[in-house]
């Protein structure tokens, strides 16, 4: 590759041809700060915060998107340019509520932090200022336009990872917006919920619905029995907002910190995965039985759902009819575990912590409700969790190590890893094999599958050879049915995870920005999955049918897996929906919370 | 079979032969909206859901080029296009005060003409008389040195018309 050399600040450097300016530069260890930028993913040129100098030219550019040429002699860092930088902060702060203090990203914001870096104390530019109705009608996102820098960020990811499409820039001149169409609310969109859009903003514009309220209310009744559930992810992300490194399992001291909020039961979500590891790894034996249809995909992600339900309908029919985790869990606590309790299931109140935003609106869906009552009460995101932890002076780090509850609190290592891309196929992969040939796995472990990439693999089980395909992000996913659509690929077995690496990097999991660059964030993302293989490698059974509490659940209860009453509580069904409401939804209601 | 013939439903016949000409060439998107709102007079949203759905494009997208050009209208044109110009000039001279003043006047706001009213109410960027300003666009015609009080007596003569 060709080599240029340039000077910045009097450094002499060589660097690739196709670099940048603000590339060359940060690997001679020189700092642009960048607001806009997102390596890989967004550089519109929005916000100009990353001005340089180049010297001979008349007006200053903005290095994220300035290619690198030969003998240039760029500044970074001269008066003039600080000063420029600091104006263009102070042209996007004119135009911003100043709510900091009461902000879902404060002291987590990147504009925020920009204000700070650059000493911003007045804001001397004059401007009027625009208002937008909130919307927080989803059940799932809550979009605050004010607080928009209109970066695109939002809108890269949701077009280009997911393939949805919701935002665009919308109106003209001064009521120019990111949002979706009309600037209405996401609502009237086929949003799916996957919340990456509130990871990827760098302010408070995009944030989640608040649960947190509703369930300080249920902690305070004394008249409900209040369980948790915790999802595989939550044990390998939480720790990072109490400073340990990314990726350190702390299940122990999360546990404790949960007793100390003053929840009745702590129990673990894995063994949601567990049973629904067996329920579907019946089904896929059946499907091979009866010869389809296949793929049988994958439908523990709710977004993945929504977005097959929107728009492949005509492929729900592949879609597992098994339930997610959380609702598995939620329909069992209100029937199996009532029962055992000796605890009417109208006072059991089950609040589920979850790496996601989406799984609010799962436990809405009306169907959602086997046990007789709504099968999962609130959803937290790890944010709103850590939020809770802090208010109560709980840290993370001052805890012993303490053990779920029985009988919904032992999980398998293949129950743990479920919160990892891949990480579901081979859960029921450990199951399925063993059950189609009836021999027992030697090693357990099938890294065919593991990868933050599309990856696909074929894995041999007696006579048969099971192809199977996971996918991240619904864009794979789309170009995924489309190959399957023209015939271009067959496969048995398919996961789909709407998130990049899987929960572990949900919509709801912490926010982390301290980089610019998408495959740095989806590596840091990818790094909480070492610390659930890690528990996976320790744990004492690994496959989801080996798990005595799962096979004490078949025993006492459910029967066998795929029995009537597995597929009264533990199955569901799909719908098909239309894109678009015709109708705006009216603005009053804007203000409104969604009754939950 | 009786067929109806109502005016809107051969509309939406028109509508649906213009897209099938479209669907699934690149770069249409354009074409096909200035040929919908020929059809319909101007883009109310059950059209613009149209064409989303079959040119499979994000409604987000074509409502970002309907909002972004001037010559596209989400409201049914009123008798009467007023455009206030926004231009540096003309905003230093109060026009935003007049836009409301105006909006207030007509109970109207940019892009929303209400049905009945005869007026509909836009801004348009600096239209090149920024020493009079500033300016109000009636039709071709520039209105200079606009103020608040002249407005109620123009909008009368307007509707006399
Ligand atoms: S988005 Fe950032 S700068 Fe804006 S109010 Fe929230 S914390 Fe403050
Ligand atoms: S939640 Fe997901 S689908 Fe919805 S707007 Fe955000 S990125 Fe797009
Ligand atoms: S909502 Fe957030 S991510 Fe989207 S454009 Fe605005 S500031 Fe950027
Ligand atoms: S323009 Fe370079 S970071 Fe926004
Ligand atoms: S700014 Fe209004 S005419 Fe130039």
């Amino acid at each position: 590759m060709a080599k240029i050399r340039l000077w910045i600040d009097h450094r002499e450097m060589e660097v690739e041809e196709e670099s940048t300016v603000l590339e060359a530069a940060r690997r001679a260890g020189i700092d642009i700060p960048t607001l806009c930028y997102l390596k890989d993913l967004n550089a519109p040129a929005a916000c100009r915060v990353c001005l340089v100098q180049v010297e001979g030219k008349p007006t200053m550019d903005a290095s994220c998107v300035l290619p690198v040429s030969e003998g240039m002699r760029v500044r970074t860092n001269t008066p003039e340019v600080l000063a420029a930088r600091k104006e263009m902060i102070e042209l996007l702060l004119s135009d911003h509520p100043f709510e900091c203090l009461t902000c879902e990203r404060n002291l987590n914001c990147e504009l925020q932090r920009l204000a700070k870096r650059y000493g911003i104390r007045d804001i001397f530019i004059e401007g009027s200022r625009n208002h937008f109705p909130i919307d927080d009608l989803s059940p799932s996102v809550v979009r605050e336009p004010d607080k928009c820098i209109r970066c695109r960020r939002c809108l890269a990811i949701c077009e280009y990872y997911q393939a949805v499409g919701i935002y665009r820039m919308v109106e003209r001149s001064f009521n120019a917006i990111v949002g979706p169409a009309y600037n209405g609310s996401l609502m009237e969109t086929p949003c799916i919920y996957c919340g990456q859009c509130i990871t990827v903003c760098p302010t408070g514009a995009l944030h989640e619905q608040d649960s947190t309220a509703r369930v300080w209310e249920a902690l305070r009744d004394p008249h409900l029995h209040v369980v948790v559930q915790t999802a595989p992810s939550i044990r390998s992300s939480i720790g990072e907002e109490f400073g340990y490194p990314v990726g350190t399992p702390v299940a122990g001291q999360m546990i404790a910190a949960l007793r100390r909020l003053g929840f009745d039961r702590v129990f673990d979500d894995c063994f949601g995965a567990d049973v629904t590891v067996m329920e579907e790894a019946t089904e896929l034996i059946e499907r091979l039985e009866r010869g389809g249809p296949f793929p049988q995909f994958t439908s523990c992600c709710p977004s993945w759902v929504r977005f097959c339900e929107l728009f492949y309908p005509e492929y729900t029919k592949n879609l597992s009819e098994v339930k997610s985790p959380q609702q598995i869990f939620g329909a069992l606590a209100k029937t199996y575990y009532a029962r055992e309790a000796g605890i009417d299931p109208a006072r059991i109140f089950v609040v589920s912590i979850m790496p996601c935003v989406s799984k609010k609106y799962e436990l809405l869906r009306p169907e959602m409700s086997d046990s007789g009552y709504r099968d999962v009460d609130a959803e937290l995101t790890t944010r709103e969790f850590a939020q809770m932890l802090f208010q109560a002076g709980i840290d993370l780090r001052k805890l012993p190590e303490e053990e779920f509850d029985d009988p919904l609190g032992s999980a398998s290592g293949a129950g743990i890893i479920f919160g990892s891309t891949g990480g579901v196929m081979e859960a029921a992969l450990r199951t399925a094999y063993e059950w189609v040939t009836g021999e027992e796995l030697k090693d357990v472990e099938f890294p065919q599958v593991r990868s933050d990439k599309y990856k696909d693999a074929e894995i041999e089980m007696g006579d048969l050879r099971l192809k199977v395909a996971v996918a991240r992000g619904t864009g794979e996913a789309r170009r995924l049915i489309e190959a399957l659509k023209k015939g271009q690929k067959e496969y048995h077995f398919v996961e789909v995870m709407a998130c990049p690496a899987g929960c572990v990097g949900g919509g709801g999991q912490p926010i982390y920005i301290e980089t610019d660059d998408w495959n740095e964030q989806v590596a840091h993302r990818s790094r909480r999955s070492g610390g659930l293989y890690r528990l996976d490698r320790q744990a004492e059974h690994r496959r989801s049918h080996k798990n005595p509490a799962v096979i004490k659940l078949y025993r006492d209860f459910l029967g066998r897996p795929g029995s009537e009453k597995a597929h009264r509580l533990l199955h569901t069904g799909y719908l098909s929906r239309r894109l678009y409401s015709p109708e705006p939804l009216p603005k009053k209601e804007h203000k409104q919370k969604v009754p939950l | 079979m009786a067929v109806k013939t109502d005016p809107e439903q051969k509309q939406e016949q028109r509508l649906e032969r213009a897209l099938r000409k479209y669907k699934g060439k690149p770069g249409v998107l354009i074409a096909a909206l200035q040929e919908a709102q020929e059809i319909f007079g101007y883009l109310p949203r059950k059209v613009l859901i149209r064409v989303a759905n079959k040119l499979t494009i994000p409604l987000s997208e074509v409502y970002s080029v309907v909002s972004f050009y001037s010559f596209f209208s989400t409201v049914p044109t009123a008798r009467h296009r007023l455009e206030v110009c926004l231009g540096t000039a003309c905003y230093v001279q109060g026009a935003e005060t007049l836009l409301r003043d105006l909006q207030d006047l007509c109970g109207t706001g940019p892009g929303k003409s209400a049905a009945e009213s005869p007026f509909s109410i836009t801004t348009t960027r600096c239209v090149g008389a920024c020493g009079a300003a500033p300016i109000v666009k009636i039709g071709e015609e520039l209105h200079g040195e606009m103020t608040a009080e002249k407005l109620p007596r123009l909008l009368e003569e307007l509707e006399k018309q």
